[in-house]
Order: C-alpha cells, then structure tokens, then sequence
C-alpha cells in the first residue's frame, strides 16, 4: 500500500471529523500526502482549512476519524504525543513560565530520562545553535518574542526529532524579525538534516522557504508543487488567487493537440498553452496571467506573445514598480505590473487606450 | 480492499469517540468529591427541607411524619384560634413587606454610592486599579459581624454619634437609633456595598471611553452622554451589583438581628424563629422554600441578563 | 517680553482643556470619596476604642493593652477561637482539596454535557441565602444526629467545608482558565507522561491558584455566623457565634480587642492573596 520507506511522512487517507450530527465540521476530507527525508515541506493556506489540523494529527493531540499516519513507515496511529518521536514550535510557543530557558530546553530530554551531563551538554548545543548562550537561566517571561521564538525552537530540536512540527511559529513576531527567522529556520534545517513541516497561511513565507509546498483549503489538499511549480502553474483558481496577484481571463478551447490546447481570449488574440490532466477538451475555460507578465506594446508582438487591448483606469505607483489597472476590450479586469527603471518606455496615462503583450508561456490553463 | 478500509475507518472513529468519553468520565471523577460532599451537605438538605415543609410540626421539637399543607397555608393566612376564620396573617405580611422593602432600599441606597465609586476606580490610571479595587475588597472579606458591630457602635444610645451630639450640645437626649428599620437599613447598606462596586466596576473596566468621546462629539452634555452612552453600556454591571446585593438583603440575618432588633424582624429571623422559640419547623420550612423561590427568579433575571459567573457572599 | 494678548489665549486654552476631561463626571469623585469613607470610618471608633483604658467603648480615658489581656486571658475566649481554627483548618484543607480536583475536571478539556450543572452545584452555596441552607443543615443533622447518636464537631465542618468549595474553586478555576491549555500539549509533545505534565507543568503553575483558594476558603470559614449558629450543638461555639452571643449582653472594649484581632487577619491574609494572585507584567 506505501512505499514509505524513503519518505519520513506518509498521510494515507486521512479524514477527520470535528462534532456530530448538524455540528459536524469536516476538518480534513481524505487528505494523502507524502513528506521526504530532510525537507522543507509548508502546509499553506487559509485559516480553517485544515492545515493545522493535519499538524496536530502528526504529533498526536488529535486522532484521525479515518485513514492512517505512517512515520518513516511506521504507523504511529495508536501512540500518545509522548511516544511520537516528533516535536512540535507551538503557534504561542508554549514555554513552561515556571522554568528558565535551560529548563525549558532540556525538558524533552530530561521526560526520555537521558542522564544529566547529557541533557546539560545538549541544551548547551542547542543554546549555541539559536545563539542564545547568554540567557540560559533567565526566566522565559524576562526575554523578548523573537528570543522566546528561539527558546521554542531548541527546545524542540534538543531530543533530536525525527520530524519537526512548526505550526505558524512567526505569526507573532514583526515584519523585520519575521524575516530575519525565516533565514535562521532555513539554516537550522540545513544544519540539522530534521525533516520540517512548516504551517503557514502566508503565501510568502511559503514561497521563500520550502523545498516543497501544499496548498490546502476546506479540508483537502489542492496542489503540492516545488514554489515555483505553485507560483507559475497554479493548477487551480483558488492556488493562483492565494498566491500572489493574478489576472484571470476567460478563453474558449480551439482545438487541442499533444496536450496542448489553441485558446482564443475572449478579450484578444489567440494564444496557446497546456491543458491539465482530465479536462474537457472543448469549451470555455479561465486562464491565469501574472501581473507582472505583461508588457505594454508599442510596436508588433513578438513571436511567442500575444496581446490584449483595453483601456486604463487607474494607475497606482508602489516604488519599485507601477500598477495599471485596466478594462480589457472584453470587459474583464486586468492589471499590468510594470518595473520602474530608466529604460525610457513611454508609460501609458489614465484614460489612455493601450495595447498589453503576454508571453504565451505565462499562460496557465486552470482545472475550474 | 473497501471491506478493510471500512474496519479501520470505523476502528479510527470508535477510538476517538473511546477517547472523548474518557476524557468526561475523568472530568467526573475530577468533580465527583466535591460534587458528593455538596450534595450531602448543601444542595441534599434542601429536598430534605422541602419535605419537611409538608409534615406536622411535633409538640417540642422536629416534627410528625404526617402529611400537611398547613405550614404553606400559615405562610400567608392565619386562623382564629376560636372559631376557625381564615384571614390574612398581618405580622407575618408586615415582616415580608420589610424584607422587600428594605431589601430594594438597600440595593437603591448601595447603587447610588456605588456606581460613582466604580467610575471612579475604572477611570484611574490602569496600575492604581488594582489598589482602588482592594480597598473595596478588604471590607467586602471582612466578616460581617464585624462590620454590623462597627455601625451598632456608631449608632448605640451611648455610642459615638449620639454621645459627639449631646457633648455639643445639640440634642438633650440620645437619639434612638439602633433597633430601627433605618439602622437596619445603613447596616445592610454599609456591609453589601462591595457587592454593588465590584460587578459595577467589573463592567465599567470594560467600556471604551472612545465611545464617551464620540458622544461628546457628536454634542451630548454630559448628563447626557452618562445617560445615552455610558449606562445603556454598563447595564449588564448594574443588573448583576443590584441581584447581589438584593438577594443576601433578602435573606440578611445577622444585620436585622443586631441593629432592627427583635421587633423589626427579617424574612432571615423569622424562617430562624420557627427553627428556635416559634417551634414550628414545618412553618420555617415553607418560608425558607418561599424564599428561595424570590432568590432563584431574581438570579434567571440575573443569568438572562448577564450570563453566567459572578459570585455572592452573605 | 512674551506678548500678553497671546500668553492670555494660551492659558485660557489650556485650561479648559485640563477642565474638560472626557472621563470625569461631575460630584462622582465627591461620591465615591464619600463612599470609601464609609466602607472605613465605622471601624475605625472601633479599632480605636479596643485600646481604651476604661470600660466605655464611647468614653476615651486613655491608652492601654488592657481588653487584649483580658481577651488573651479568656478561658472561653481561647476555648471558641481554637474551635474556629480547628473547623477554619479542616474546612478549608477539604474544600480546597475537591476544588482542585473539580477545578481540573472542569477546565482542562473541551467542554462537555453536564459542566453547567457541575458549575451550578459547586456555586450553589453562592446562590441559596445562608440561612436556607442553615435552616436545612439543622434539619437534616438532627435526622442523622437521632440516627447515629454522633453529635462532634465533624457536622460543623462538614458544613463549613461545604459552603467554602465555592470559594476555594473560583480562583483555582481563574488560575487554570487563565492557563495556556498548549503547555500540557507541549510537555506531552516533549515525552512527559500525563502524571509527569501534570506534576512538572500543570500542578506548579496552578499553585498560586491553590495558596489562594485555600485562604478564601479559610477566611470564609473563620467568619461564618449564621450557617455555624444553627448548625452547632450546645458548647460548640465559635469565635463568631461567641461574639454574637456577647453583643447581644453588656459590650465591653474586649469584644473591640477580638474584632480588632480577626480584622488584621483578615486584611494580612487578604494582602497575600492580593500580591499572590496579582498579575506579573
């Protein structure tokens, strides 16, 4: 049934049920997924879409309703949290208040009755690894919430999981130390070769991290994809709309050959680009654009390009770039971001008819 | 294939279900000491109490295991002793008349001076509160004999008032004041006024003074924003200080015994009356019934309008 | 030289701003002066007068430690004020005990069917009036006195343990709602048994909770009159029910010198709890 043995996860199946009767809440609905050895694997998502719950199903405080959990091809369905070679960084970091931060650090070990050189020699490491050498007996409520981030961090880490379970560990840091963490868990999973699953309902901090990444909403997993998989060929309106900015332009399928489809735009020329698996060969479909894609036009399009025509409504300077918003000829929304350097294009005014060329490449056909 | 999915999918549910209703029966266990021990001597007394309400009382004490209304049917009428006409029991009307009466004084009287205080303490800088909000809490834990032996002092013939007063000069003769209504009055008032400050101020620590300022933004005096912004919003707070504070008025028995004295009695006193001298206890069953019954529909007036939480004491 | 016309506006603004405060209600600080006033003044004449040299409680003649000797020296005295620490001791010991263990039963896991009547049972001393449940007590330990014959101290503080649960359970609950539920999830996560999280976790943190509770509880026993005056036999007496007893004779400056006494403990037991309970920023 699994070839579980080189990954370090494998969800098969999974469903889990919240309530009963009218109060049933669907948490996760047959959810399979597949974690390697030593990834980087987020759960991204909104909020209520089950990625948590997935978590908390993998360190034990939840049991599945249906399916099973194997670790390293283990099934681990019937072990309590304390058997689970698994740790987690709680969302409130959930330090022990009562402890110092070497207490808390060297909790885990001290619970597995490891003896006390090596829980001190441990938590020394793990101090070091987080360079918090300094604070190792203050209390936990004396350090700032970045150092707290740490102390979690370690303290997870210290009985050398075999999996890491991190459940949105930044959300309640500032920008500035938020991305200062995202570079030191990156380092920290270098170093340690520990396979992390990383929830998260912000795009970019999925995005700049993970080796790979799922993208969950109402209980299922919609795409796991590299982020530039997830980024570039969203597979689903709702993917392309959670990640990043997106146009989406209705089309009608031509005709189809080798998995290639000739789409006409309803706001446009003709363009081409590949169908995903199972869909109708005919008919309307919605396709995605990035915003930053497009190219305002001023001579012919290139070979691999084509183009749309509409009028601009709005534009909306950022600094490094400029956004226009725009109606195409078909009516549809389009917004064109375009980076501000000195290479002298003439940049279209508000009110002003405009030409937009796009890549055929950039376009993505999506399943709904 | 589907056959032994299906197993280990029940498998799954039935040992999560098994799990949660672990979790409750530990959750009982947790609470069944305590549980036990109420029942036995709290809540069980009072079904035991109940029944007594409908037995004859016995000649000296305790009473005849023989089934009566009477006690219900003394509770309110009364019957000559000659010639058996019924009529309404005038002492005892006239005591539960006083009981309501002062009771809804008192709660009147406790949120006149209470609701100022709790203002006052919730618009203290927020690390003095806590200090404002103990001086309230040290009288409220202070026993209440105490504090009814504080105002019988004050008050007595050859207390400090009347003896201040005749050393002045201003009356010839002490004033009687202890053993008044009025004197049980101050009493209650004076020793349920936490009561009143601590929910008042509990709901008044919640309001945002934006709102006050949106008021007075938008042109209301301040009589005005205190009755259109800031009371509509502390309600909640005025509800549960005056249930407090009515519900051990009505029962209040050490107050009305130490400073209304014998003749000014309370619902309190007189539900003891018939436990002591009155020898009826099927009576003072019926009456402490009675008043548990006022007790319970002034706490789901309570529980409707502010929800669960909040303690009383007395 | 400032120009007087503007340095005349300025004053003029600023102090109508600082007349105008949003949060000021005119006559309520008059009011809630007035009222901490009288929550204090009456116990002042009474503090004061337990150190008179005379025998009048409104005639001062002078400083002296007189009605505390004559307190300390009361034979009957130290006989109803050990009898109140005993039952205040056994009482609050119990009720904080099963507090804890409903406390914990109430507040660890989701909620689940039955927790409201487990609330309304535990609160329910809070609810019925003292002398209801006085008058019921007396009522069912006579059944039980007739029965067994047992007329000891144990109906005292089996009913003293029974009205302190609430008040020993209310701030162990606060302390253990105000607890992050993830701890215990986080010792599990880290290999602690449930005893182990319990002990190492759970049970330290709940602590200042427990101290707490079990001063409440015990203060509350300490000053209970009505439910203990119906409920003791004859030569039961505690301090309370000897004070009332003796209020309603002759008052002397020595029932000053105990209220006085039971007032400080009360306020230094209070001052713990206070600093105990008060939160750490």
């Amino acid at each position: 049934m699994t070839d579980s043995a080189d990954n370090a996860v494998d969800v098969v199946g999974v469903s889990k049920i919240f309530g009963s009767g009218d109060q049933e809440v669907r948490a996760l609905d047959d959810v399979s997924v597949s974690i390697r050895q030593n990834e980087f694997f987020t759960l991204l998502g909104p909020s209520g879409c089950g990625k948590t719950t997935l978590l908390r199903l993998l360190a034990g405080f939840e049991h599945p309703t249906r399916g099973q959990i194997f670790l390293n091809g283990k099934d681990i369905a019937g072990l309590p949290p304390n058997r689970r070679p698994v740790n987690t960084v709680f969302q409130s970091y959930a330090l022990f208040p009562h402890l110092t931060v070497g207490q808390n650090i060297g909790f885990g070990l001290e619970m597995l009755g490891k003896p006390k050189d090596e829980v001190e020699d441990t938590v020394d490491r793990m101090l070091k690894l987080v360079r918090m050498e300094a604070l190792k007996k203050r209390r936990t409520s004396q350090i700032s919430g970045g150092q707290q981030q740490r102390v979690a961090l370690a303290r997870a880490l210290a009985p050398h999981p075999e999996v890491l379970l991190l459940d949105e560990p930044l959300s309640a840091l500032d920008f500035k130390l938020r991305k200062e963490m995202q570079l030191e868990l990156k380092r920290l999973q270098n170093e340690t070769g520990i396979t992390f699953i990383f929830v998260t309902h912000d795009q970019e901090e999925a995005l700049t991290m993970s080796d790979r990444v799922a993208v969950m909403r109402d209980g299922n997993i919609l795409q796991v994809g590299s982020p530039r998989d997830i980024y570039d060929r969203p597979a689903e309106r709702f993917v392309a709309d959670f990640i990043g900015d997106s146009n989406f332009l209705r089309a009608v399928i031509k005709d189809v050959s080798g998995g290639r489809a000739r789409l006409a735009l309803d706001a446009g020329m003709e363009t081409e680009a590949e169908l995903p698996d199972g869909m109708a060969e005919s008919g309307a479909v919605t396709v995605v654009v990035r915003p930053e894609q497009a190219r305002f036009l001023d001579g012919e399009p290139g070979a691999r390009e084509t183009v749309l025509e509409g009028r601009v409504e709005t534009v909306v300077y950022f600094g490094t770039d400029t956004h226009y918003h725009m109606t195409l000829s078909s009516g549809e929304r389009f917004i064109a971001r375009i980076q501000n350097d000195d290479r002298g294009e003439r940049a279209p005014e508000q009110g002003s008819a405009v030409r937009v060329a796009i890549p055929t490449r950039a376009v993505q056909v999506l399943k709904d | 294939m589907t056959g032994t999915d299906d197993i280990r999918q029940d498998a799954g549910g039935r040992a999560e279900a098994e799990a949660a209703r672990r979790r409750v029966r530990v959750n009982w266990l947790l609470s069944a000491p305590a549980l036990v021990w109420l029942a036995f001597a709290a809540s069980g007394p009072l079904l035991i109490m109940a029944v007594y309400s409908f037995l004859t009382p016995g000649d000296y004490v305790g009473v005849i295991w023989d089934f009566s209304t009477e006690a219900w049917f003394q509770v309110l009428f009364s019957r000559d002793i000659f010639d058996q006409t019924v009529s309404l029991a005038d002492a005892h009307l006239t005591i539960f008349w006083r009981s309501l009466s002062l009771s809804m004084l008192t709660t009147l009287s406790t949120l006149v001076l209470g609701f100022p205080t709790a203002y006052f303490i919730a618009t203290r800088p927020r690390d003095q509160r806590p200090l404002w909000l103990f001086l309230v809490t040290i009288p409220f834990w202070t026993n209440l004999l105490i504090r009814t032996f504080a105002i019988m002092e004050l008050i007595r013939n050859e207390g400090l008032i009347n003896s201040v007063l005749l050393k002045f000069g201003l009356i010839d003769q002490p004033i009687q004041m202890l053993f008044t209504d009025g004197a049980t009055l101050v009493g209650m008032a004076y020793v349920y006024l936490p009561l009143m400050v601590l929910p008042l101020y509990a709901s008044m620590e919640r309001l945002d003074f934006k709102l006050v300022e949106a008021g007075y933004d938008l042109y209301a005096t301040r009589f005005q924003v205190l009755r259109k912004v800031i009371f509509p919003l502390v309600k909640p707070g005025v509800i549960a200080g005056s249930i407090l504070v009515f519900i051990p008025s009505l029962g209040a028995y050490v107050t009305p015994r130490l400073l209304g004295g014998g003749r000014n009695m309370m619902m309190g006193n007189f539900i003891e009356l018939q436990f002591g001298a009155g020898r009826n206890w099927p009576l003072g069953a019926a009456l402490s019934i009675t008043l548990l019954f006022v007790v319970m529909a002034a706490l789901i007036v309570y529980v409707r309008n502010v929800g669960k939480g909040g303690a009383g004491h007395g | 030289m400032a120009d007087p016309l503007s340095t005349g506006v300025g004053g003029a603004g600023e102090r109508r701003a600082k007349r105008f405060s949003v949060q000021t209600m005119p006559g309520f600080t008059i009011m809630a002066a007035l009222c901490f006033i009288a929550l204090y003044a009456p116990l002042f004449p009474m503090v004061f007068y337990s150190f008179n040299a005379g025998e009048s409680i409104a005639v001062w003649q002078g400083f002296s430690w007189r009605w505390y000797e004559s307190a300390w020296g009361n034979e009957l005295v130290k006989d109803v004020t050990i009898r109140s620490l005993v039952v205040a001791c056994f009482a609050s010991a119990i009720a904080t005990t099963l507090a804890t263990l409903a406390a914990l039963g109430t507040t660890r896991t989701e909620a689940f069917k039955g927790q409201t009547f487990i609330y309304v049972i535990i609160n329910q001393p809070l609810m019925v009036p003292e002398i209801v449940t006085g008058v019921a007590l007396l009522v069912f330990f006579a059944m039980i006195k007739v029965a067994t014959g047992y007329t000891g101290l144990a109906y005292l503080i089996a009913a003293h343990t029974a009205f302190c649960i609430p008040f020993a359970y209310l701030p162990i609950r606060a302390r253990l709602e105000g607890m992050d539920k993830t701890l215990e999830a986080a010792a599990a996560d880290l290999y602690a048994t449930p005893f182990q999280a319990f002990r190492r976790i759970t049970l330290p943190l709940m602590a200042p909770g427990i101290v707490a509770g079990a001063m409440l509880a015990f203060v509350i026993s300490l000053d209970d009159v009505v439910i203990t005056e119906l409920v003791k036999a004859a030569g039961q007496d505690t301090l309370p029910t000897y004070m009332l007893g003796q209020l309603r004779r002759a008052i002397t400056p020595e029932i000053n010198a105990i209220s006085t006494a039971l007032l400080a403990i009360t306020v230094v037991l209070l001052t713990a709890i206070f600093f105990l309970t008060r939160k750490k920023e």
